[in-house]
Formats: structure tokens, sequence, C-alpha cells
């Protein structure tokens, strides 16, 4: 603690011991309770780096038995045996990474059409309640989506999407492979395309966002010199804006891998490792989501606990590019 | 020479066109998933709506009838208790970052993780709350799952707080100072009080985002078939019984997943509507 601050001049002075001592003791007491204030603040901001050292620390502790058993090669094994107690990473890995993909690469060219939407072409007045609209699919609890995945959406798949891709892009020589097998409705393809609706709101609001920061004087430049505004979009803003897309992009992906509820009641829950999209699978969260409770021997719930290890350093590293991509995005905003 | 300017002049507006028109089709595809789901749900969960919902608790395999009471008030004091967690932890930590957080290191490394947890796995944090407090009090239980669901709502309440209170215009804050109010009083009683519309908000959105959490929920406070109002006892909740009960071979169990997830989508639309009509006209923007 500083020594009270001695009060200098003329009219100071004047001012009797009595209320000198007074206003001592009252700067003080701020002081301390600034002090106070300032150390439980900080108390509280700690607690959710805290949060973060706890659960990367407790996921490791748990997932070491596993790691000690098969080493490395447990995320490049395909066998996941509870019977006898073999475990490998690989085919959740997998499944969890081919859904995202595709969630991304359905989600990206529809996010990117909302944004133009919603920045551009939209009235003016339209634009809040259309935005709203856009967020309240965000606000969707994801089972939900995984309860209309499976009754609703999954049917119709079968019954004519995926005869439909059978028939046209399943002959194809090599992508051909990817669309093999039964039509089922779920599996792997219809898991990446709920994700995909899931991930949209998020894609697009960021998108929306990056797009309102370009300098309306650029644009205005393009349109002066005969700019379509398809051209402004493709030639200004984008490239322009590129940083944050990206970011953006990264940001789904990152929802998209730990997404649990929706891919449990669509991808089939079967640990089995093909080629085509149609075929069931397993990703890391749903694979958590359905074993660790009934998981009974010590290694099967130590290679859960390794899965999760895995499924979070990938979301961490993911959404960490993510946000330093947004952030080079905001210093631009600080330019403008 | 003119027919050429005219066939390039007509190729960019063909592509105008086409970009425009595929802009539009994503819009409209993003509202028709929209209405379909929430047109399923209307659908498929009003049949299953009746008084009897929040009358009966969730019946035993194979019986008919029942309700969803035990759940939607296990749901109601589990979301109640984290809110009361988050909230002040939430603020707090919030308070500091826009307070203390100016080219302060470690506010910025906060910040940062802050982010990063906001779209974090839920299932690895019902993972992590299990295995610091299921595991060594050796049963689920209510507490575990609200310790849960306040993990996930902590970065939401952090996020708004932090940046609501960053909108607050310095003059503001001057002019307090120079009447020599201390900085607590300060930070408090003039700008958390400022943004208070903005903060309320931040804890809606939380609300609305734990409301329908499911998968940190299955290995912390678990199910529980009876009433229960035993917070330290396996609870029933809304998600996880949607969950059970849709995927199970029951109709009338399958009736009531429907009915249960039609009450918790247009809780959580409802807590996002309002956040975002009620309660941003006040804040600065």
């Amino acid at each position: 603690m500083h020594p009270p601050v001695v009060m200098q001049g003329t009219a100071e002075q004047a001012v009797s011991d009595a209320s000198q001592t007074a206003l001592r003791k009252v700067m003080r007491k701020q002081r301390f309770e600034d002090f106070f204030f300032h150390k439980i603040t900080l108390l509280f901001a700690a607690l959710v780096l805290l949060v973060l050292v706890g659960i990367i620390v407790s996921l490791a502790i748990g997932a070491a038995p596993a790691f000690r058993a098969f080493g490395a090669a447990f995320i490049s094994t395909v066998e996941w045996d509870p019977i006898n107690d073999k475990y490998g990473a690989l085919i959740a890995i997998w499944g969890t990474l081919a859904t995202s993909l595709i969630a991304l690469l359905v989600a990206f060219p529809i996010s990117f059409g909302i944004a133009l939407f919603l920045t551009e072409i939209c009235p003016v007045w339209l634009r809040r309640p259309m935005g709203t609209a856009v967020e309240l699919l965000a606000g969707v609890p994801s089972i939900i989506y995984g309860m209309w995945g499976l009754f609703v959406f999954a049917p119709l798949f079968a019954d004519y999407v995926q005869p439909l891709l059978k028939n046209t892009l399943g002959h194809l020589p090599v992508i051909g492979a990817l669309f093999h097998g039964p039509a089922m409705g779920i599996g792997i393809l219809t898991a990446g395309l709920i994700l995909a609706v899931m991930i949209i709101p998020f894609i697009a609001s960021v998108m929306r966002d990056v797009f309102e920061i370009v300098p309306t004087v650029l644009k205005e430049s393009a349109y002066g010199l005969g700019c379509t505004q398809w051209e402004v979009v493709r030639k200004v803003v984008l490239p322009y804006a590129r940083n944050g897309v990206v970011g953006g992009v990264m940001l789904g992906l990152g929802r998209a891998l730990g997404e649990t509820m929706a891919v449990t009641f669509v991808i089939g829950n079967a640990h089995d490792l093909s080629w085509s999209l149609f075929s069931v699978g397993n990703s890391i969260s749903s694979t958590l989501a359905n074993e660790f409770a009934e998981a009974a021997s010590p290694l099967h719930v130590s290679s859960l606990f390794a899965l999760a290890l895995i499924l979070f350093a990938i979301t961490f590293i993911v959404l960490s590019a993510a946000k330093l991509m947004l952030l080079g995005m905001s210093r631009k905003e600080g330019l403008k | 020479m003119t027919t050429k300017t005219g066939a390039v002049y007509r190729k960019r507006l063909l592509a105008h066109r086409i970009g425009i028109m595929l802009s539009v089709v994503a819009m409209a595809l993003g509202l028709a998933f929209l209405a379909w789901i929430l047109a399923t749900l209307l659908i498929k969960g009003f049949g299953a709506l009746s008084p009897l919902i929040f009358k009966g608790d969730t019946p035993a395999p194979g019986s008919d009838g029942g309700g969803l009471r035990n759940a939607i008030i296990g749901s109601l004091m589990m979301v109640g208790l984290s809110t009361a967690i988050s909230t002040p932890i939430g603020v707090l930590a919030g308070i500091y970052l826009a307070e203390y957080g100016e080219g302060n290191k470690f506010a910025q490394v906060t910040r940062f993780v802050t982010d990063i947890m906001l779209s974090a796995p839920s299932i690895v944090i019902g993972l992590f709350v299990y295995a610091i407090y299921v595991a060594n009090v050796q049963h689920f239980s209510g507490y575990a799952g609200a310790i849960a669901l306040s993990l996930i709502a902590v970065p939401v309440v952090v996020r708004t707080t932090d940046n609501m209170l960053r909108l607050v215009p310095n003059s503001l804050l001057e002019a307090a100072f120079a009447l020599g109010a201390p900085r607590w009083k300060v930070a408090t009683l003039v700008r958390l009080r400022a943004v208070k519309a903005g903060v309320i908000t931040g804890v809606l959105l939380a609300l609305a985002r734990i409301s329908g959490e499911t998968a940190p929920l299955l290995f912390t406070a678990l199910n529980n078939q009876f009433f229960s109002a035993d917070m330290n006892a396996p609870l029933a909740n809304l998600p996880v019984v949607i969950y059970q009960f849709a995927m199970s071979p029951y109709d009338n169990w399958r009736g009531l997943a429907w009915g249960g997830a039609l009450l918790v989508t247009f809780a959580v639309l409802l807590l996002n509507i309002l956040s975002r009509t009620v309660f941003s006209q006040k804040t600065p923007r």
C-alpha cells in the first residue's frame, strides 16, 4: 500500500487537522477497497484460465493409461474392441473429420450467399428480421437437429437423394466409391449434412460482420468504374474480407468437430470403416456419448478420455487459428 | 467493335444475375430449414402437449400415459442454479477484462481463452466435470450437471459483459472520477449500471445456450425416472429425457420426446428473441 498523498497548497493548509485525518481515513479506506476490487475481479478472470488448464490436465491424466498401453499407435489403430480390451482411435477420428469436412463444403457456399444477401441485396427494413431468423437457426438446440435428422430428414434422404447420388455420382471412376452401398438414410453423409445446417448460421453471421467492415469508399469506387454488384462482391468485398471469411469458416469447423447430439442421432454408431459416405460410422463425440456411461474396464474409460483429449486438441487448434484470423480483421476495422 | 462490347456486357450481366440469384436461393434455403424444423416440432410435438405433460412423471417402460413434470422441474433447478453460479463469476471476470485489460498480457490471454471456450465441445466439459467431481463423490448428481452447465455459461456472460462495458464513453467515467469516486464505485455504480441491459442480454443468451444442452448432462446429472428435488442425486432433466425417449421403441415415449422437444425449443427461441429485441434497444451500439 502506498502512503496517503500529502495535500499541498494554501487552500489545503487551511483545512483543520481533524478533517485532514478524516480525509486520510476515507482515502485509505477507498484504496483498500480498490485493492480488493482489483484482486477479486482478477481472481474470477483467472478462474476462466484455470478451467482451461484443468480440462487439459484432467483429460491428460485420464488418457495416460491408454497412451501407455497403446502408445502413439492409438491414433492410427482401426480396432475398437471393448470385449478384448483393445482400442484404437482411427474410426472415430475419421468420422469426426469426414462429417466436419462435408459440413464445411456444403455450408460455406450457402453461408456466403446468406451473408451476401444480408449485406448487399436485402432491403434495409428486412435486414433485421432476416438476420434474426438466421440467428434463430443457431439457437435451436442440437438435440432437436438430431431428432429432426433421424425421423424426418433421413427417411426422405434414403428414399430420394441417396438413389439419385448413387445413379449419377456413383458411376464416376474415383469418387464413385464414396457413394456406394445401401441407402439407409443414416450415416456419415447424413451427419455431415445435418452439421452443415447447424454451422451455416455461425459462418454466415461472421461473414456478415466482416463484409460490413469493408469501407464504403472502396465499394463505391468499384461501382464508379462500372462494376456490377456481383463483381464488387467477388473482386472487392471478398478479397478485402478474406481473413475474416477464413476465420468464420474455421469457427464453423470448430463447432462441427465438437458437435455431439445431432451426430449421435444420425451417424449410426457403428465402429465400421469404409470409403463410402453412405456407410454408418462413429465420431469422437458420438463414441463418448454412447459408451462413456457404460464403460466398465479402466482401459476402456481411459481410451475414451484419450479420444476426448484428441478432440479437444483438434478443436483448440482450429478455434485458435480462427480467432487469430479474426483478430487481424478487427485491426483492419480500426484502420477504417 | 460494338457487338464485342455488347457480348462482354451481356456476359458480365449474366454472371451478376446468376450470382445474385444464387445468393437469394441460399437465403431461402436457410429460412426453409428453419421453417421445416419448426414445422416438424409443431406437428409432432403439439399432439403430445396436454396439461398431463406437466402433471405426470416420466412413465416406466411399457406403461401408458405419463408426463414430463420431473424432467421439467429438474431442468429448471439445474439451469437456475447454474445461472446463479455463472452470472456473478462471468460479470466480475468481464469487469476485470474491461477495467484492467488495457495492454495487459494476462487479460489478453484470458480474453482469447474465453473466446475458445465459447465454442469448445460441450461433451468434453461434461467429461471434465465427471473427472473432477462425479468420480470423486462416486455418484451422478444435479449439482454436477449444474457445474457443467455453468462452465458453458460463464464464457458467454464474460464476453458480453466485457464487450458492453467497453462501449461506455470515457467521459462518463472521467466525470465520476472527477467527483472523487473510487475506482470500484465507478466500475460498478457508473460503468456497469450504464450497460445493465446489455449484461442482462448476456445472461439471457447464456440461459438460452444451456437450456438445450444435452451432451454435458449425460455423465453428470444422468437421469432419474422418478420425481426428485434432491440436487445431490441423479436428476431428471428435459434434454436427456428427450434423448432417451426419442431413441426408445415405445410410441408414447417418442410422443413425450417430441412434446419435450417442442417445449425446449420454443423456450430457447423465446429467450433468444427476448434478449435481442427487448433489451438491445437500451444498450449503446
